[in-house]
């Protein structure tokens, strides 16, 4: 089949704004769809679903989380795997407090905490913007972490001083703890991260994705069309740590099962960032393709040449993993500043007019 | 400055005066004591040689620099200075000199932000885009397709307006001031950089914009010709003082003008 | 009202008492400020020339530092590897100006300062690949950096200094030094000026843009290996250096991204702040507030004066 719109007529507004407006657009969602929920857990092992896909679902989820707010909005935050830990340290006391609530509903509920946190300390993009804000967001990002270790309380008194995630049921069926298979896991990731996407969709393409993407552009044209700055970059600032929140709370409790406050640490807040980056600022699907790239490469570089029978060191996998992500950032900058959603966008538009050129 | 002249009692009532207005910037000094009004339904310009505070006015005007003296009544209600918002609020819409577009969005999208000020669907609503949040969606592209009509720019509807020639990219400006359904439009130079047959399409835009719908606009322009020919009445700065008000005619064989644009010495 | 007494009154009345102790606290404070300064100072050379804000500077210390230590080990005499990494970082200013700059000239900011992350990782991921990612001694001696402490005893008590701390404290003023008047007299300092005010203008007035980049960033490297020489003896040599660099950014909201006098004088009030903070008032907290101390600091004085120390009021323009 042709991806072509010729034919595809709209005869009202309604379908001319929709989110996928022309029809093979939709077919593919729906293919992705169905391999994703039919296809995957059909054929997947536990190494597919657990150590690709689960976390791939998750980092898509927080690159979205911050591309609200950095693609969107046009403020950069440093401080992505604070706001994550915020959520999961959340979710993890509410289920100890709570623990006959359905785990999903905590791990969503979770993320309202980490949207407070959030809009707190967006509270000096009143003032500052920027680079300047880039270090506020920093501020964020230690003081948290120090939170996460200092304060027994968060991570229930544990020895270890690690979270451990509990054995949570629903329905019967184990979600979270050692119990719980991979299979209900990934569907459990999926389909909320499948929800929360769509609903990013909904928000981008409306009055409050445009509110976002006009101050990203030029604040002060916004500001003299009537949008109230602080207000919008708060609004931003709540959204994405909600997004973020629900990320690091599944990171935890849906994929690794426990840890510490070290995977919450400023590392993780600049893998996000780059994910973000590479698939491209400001659209949602590079918020995937990001997260593909930059979590599968490292897994690629340790099993491909170890399949072809080269071996390599695990720690040379993994120094070769940041000269090649770091020499793939600037390249993509060089090449497409917009990164790989954009490349991805240019693809279509060949197909669409193929085989012709223009 | 001159008496006024007669012709004023046949113009409508006062919409926005400015009086008094004195601003500086640590020490440097852009406007000092300036005062004149805008009434309803006209087409007022602003002009003065290169940085005679004209763009300072309208900053001024649209609360975007906060003066140090001076009073502003706005639809009736007196004020020391405009906030931004309450500027937009009041029905202020404003175009820039040089171009303050948001690049990374479509025309379509630039010129529907225009119309923030008019959309009130609630947050739980947009997450769904669904229902209310939809229905007003498509109310207001109804509305922006008009805009879009008017002004000739159909075929751009979906193109990022970074990309855009500049010619358009100052029509897609003009284009969500007018999303706003302002009741003044500021103008900062709508033909600075244009070639004759855009400059006509442009002063076009500008009459039926001010016929049709009945906006009050103030524009700032150098092109002399378009001043004349577009505007009801004419204020005149200089170094940051006005040195002339009133109709082009009487504008024009002002002296103080003359001397400020020719330099005249004696 | 015992917590406001111990937040308020007790660690004051624990200055007056301790003099020797405040002064080591202020000592260390000062000597930890000056390399946070040094950092900084490499942002500020590179940011006022070529308006990039150079996230990988701190990178560029560890991995100065690890150049060298790693030729070293190597069998290259310390002179001869000192000698070989100023040349490895002249090397590294041509690639990034050839593969980095030059090609994203007139891009936003933003992207250049998402590109200086880049060039982060790719150092972070080279460093290790070729010099391994244990952390190292810094040869000290064999740079004939003196090491051991002096007791110092004034009419309040005694403060002991590292001579090595002396050192830094020394080479550090010598360097600002140095580059102040090359700033100021020299035609290249001239050239650097201009391109930082406007690039374009310069560009038409026949200065070379690439030139001028070259010598900023290997200028930045110079810097960064001195900090790195400096810290690692006071320490050691390995990547956890890289989050304590981040501390520069504070700094540099301190004193304003383009003040060479701001990155100093910001340095100097972080490092002793956040010694002050941590000695007198974080155990209170538990400890470890040194952490975030510094970046709450800077949060806090971002509120009240957005532009900086010595920045000027920002008056922005439509």
């Amino acid at each position: 089949m042709l991806y072509r719109e010729v034919g595809q007529y709209k005869s009202n507004y309604a379908a001319d704004m929709a989110v996928f407006p022309i029809l093979q657009d939709r077919i593919g969602i729906a293919v992705i769809l169905v391999i994703a929920y039919v296809v995957f857990p059909l054929i997947g092992n536990d190494f597919l679903l657990n150590t690709i896909l689960i976390p791939f679902l998750i980092f898509s989820l927080a690159a979205i989380g911050l591309n609200l707010l950095t693609g969107y909005t046009g403020l950069l935050s440093l401080g992505t795997g604070a706001f994550m830990g915020v959520g999961a340290y959340a979710c993890l006391k509410l289920t100890t407090i709570f623990p006959h609530v359905n785990i999903l509903i905590w791990i969503l509920a979770s993320g309202f905490f980490s949207s407070a946190i959030g809009v707190l300390f967006g509270l000096p993009s009143l003032r500052i913007k920027g680079f300047y804000l880039a270090v506020a967001t920093l501020a964020a990002q230690f003081f948290l972490e120090w939170c996460f270790i200092r304060i027994p309380w968060l991570y229930n008194y544990s020895v270890s001083g690690a979270i451990e995630v509990p054995l949570r049921t629903f329905m019967g069926i184990p979600m979270t703890g050692p119990t719980a298979t991979s299979l209900t896991r990934y569907l459990a990731v999926l389909t909320i991260v499948v929800a929360m996407t769509w609903v990013a969709s909904n928000i981008v393409h409306g009055r409050i994705g445009r509110m976002w993407m006009s101050v990203r552009d030029m604040d002060l044209a916004a500001e003299l069309i009537g949008i109230r700055l602080f207000r919008t970059k708060l609004l931003a600032f709540a959204v994405s740590s909600f997004y973020c929140g629900v990320a690091g709370a599944m990171m935890v409790f849906l994929w690794y099962g426990g840890a510490e406050a070290e995977v919450f640490a400023i590392d993780q807040s600049f893998l996000i960032l780059f994910m973000v980056i590479i698939g491209g600022l400001g659209t949602l699907i590079g918020s995937f393709f990001g997260s593909a790239l930059i979590y599968i490469l490292p897994i690629a570089l340790r099993l491909i040449p170890a399949n072809f029978g080269i071996p390599i060191r695990p720690a040379a996998a993994e120094q070769l993993t940041f000269v090649i992500v770091g020499a793939l950032i600037i390249v993509f900058l060089v090449v497409e500043p917009n990164g790989l959603a954009r490349l991805w966008q240019i693809g279509k538009q060949k197909l669409r007019v193929w085989p012709f050129p223009y | 400055m001159r008496a006024p002249s007669s012709n004023e009692t046949a113009l409508g009532e006062v919409l926005l005066a400015v009086e008094e207005v004195s601003l500086s910037f640590g020490g440097v000094r852009a406007l000092t004591g300036v005062s004149f009004d805008i009434r309803k339904g006209e087409i007022r310009a602003i002009i003065g040689p290169n940085g005679a505070g004209k763009t300072s006015m309208l900053n001024v005007v649209n609360g975007f620099y906060q003066p140090q003296s001076g009073r502003i009544t706005f639809k009736g209600n007196v004020r020391n200075s405009m906030r931004p918002y309450a500027a937009a609020r009041g029905g202020i819409a404003r175009t820039f000199q040089n171009l303050a577009l948001f690049r990374g969005m479509t025309t379509l999208d630039n010129i529907l932000a225009g119309r923030a000020l008019k959309m009130h669907r609630g947050f739980f609503w947009q997450l769904l885009r669904y229902g209310p949040a939809l229905q007003e969606e498509v109310e207001h592209r109804r509305r922006v397709e008009e805009i879009i009509d008017f002004l000739e720019i159909a075929a751009i509807r979906k193109v990022q307006v970074g990309r855009l020639p500049y010619g358009l990219q100052k029509r897609v400006e003009l284009g969500r001031a007018l999303a706003m359904e302002p009741d003044l439009l500021l103008l900062d130079e709508p033909m600075a950089g244009m070639n004759l047959e855009e400059k006509e399409d442009m002063s076009r835009f500008i009459i039926d914009v001010n016929q049709q719908y009945g906006t009050t606009i103030a524009l700032i322009e150098h092109d002399m010709g378009v001043v004349m020919d577009l505007s009801d009445r004419v204020v005149v700065l200089d170094y940051g003082r006005k040195i002339a008000d009133g109709t082009p005619d009487e504008v024009k064989r002002d002296k103080d003008v003359i001397r400020a644009y020719l330099g005249e010495t004696h | 009202m015992h917590i406001l007494y111990l937040i308020f009154v007790d660690p004051f009345v624990q200055m007056v008492h301790a003099p020797d102790l405040l002064m080591q606290t202020l000592w260390d404070g000062l000597v930890g400020g000056v390399l946070y300064a040094l950092i900084a100072l490499g942002f500020v050379l590179i940011f006022k020339a070529s308006g990039v804000f150079n996230f990988a500077q701190g990178i560029m210390v560890v991995f100065a530092a690890l150049t060298l230590v790693g030729l070293h080990e190597h069998g290259v005499p310390a002179f001869v590897a000192l000698g070989l990494t100023i040349l490895v970082m002249l090397v590294l200013a041509f690639g990034v100006e050839r593969l980095m700059l030059r090609p994203l000239v007139n891009q936003s900011e933003i992207i250049l300062f998402m590109a200086t992350f880049g060039l982060t990782y790719f150092l972070i991921g080279f460093g290790q690949l070729v010099f391994g990612g244990n952390p190292k001694v810094m040869i000290a001696d064999d740079l004939y950096l003196p090491s051991g402490a002096i007791e110092w005893k004034g009419h309040f008590g005694f403060v002991s200094l590292q001579k090595i701390d002396i050192a830094a404290v020394v080479i550090a003023s010598i360097m600002v030094a140095v580059l102040a008047v090359f700033f100021q007299r020299t035609r290249i300092g001239r050239a650097l000026r201009a391109v930082a005010d406007s690039h374009q203008a310069a560009l038409s007035v026949g200065i070379s843009l690439e030139q001028i980049w070259v010598i900023v960033w290997f200028a930045a490297g110079v810097v960064a290996l001195t900090t790195g020489i400096m810290w690692g003896a006071r320490s050691e040599v390995s990547f956890s250096l890289q989050i304590i660099a981040l501390k520069a950014l504070p700094v540099l909201i301190l004193g304003g991204f383009t003040s060479i006098p701001g990155a100093i004088v910001g340095g100097l009030i972080i490092g002793i702040g956040e010694k002050l903070g941590e000695f007198y008032w974080g155990p209170l907290l538990g400890g470890g507030i040194e952490n975030w101390l510094a970046y709450v600091i800077a949060l806090g004085f971002l509120i009240f004066r957005p532009q900086g120390l010595f920045g000027e009021k920002i008056i922005e323009r439509i």
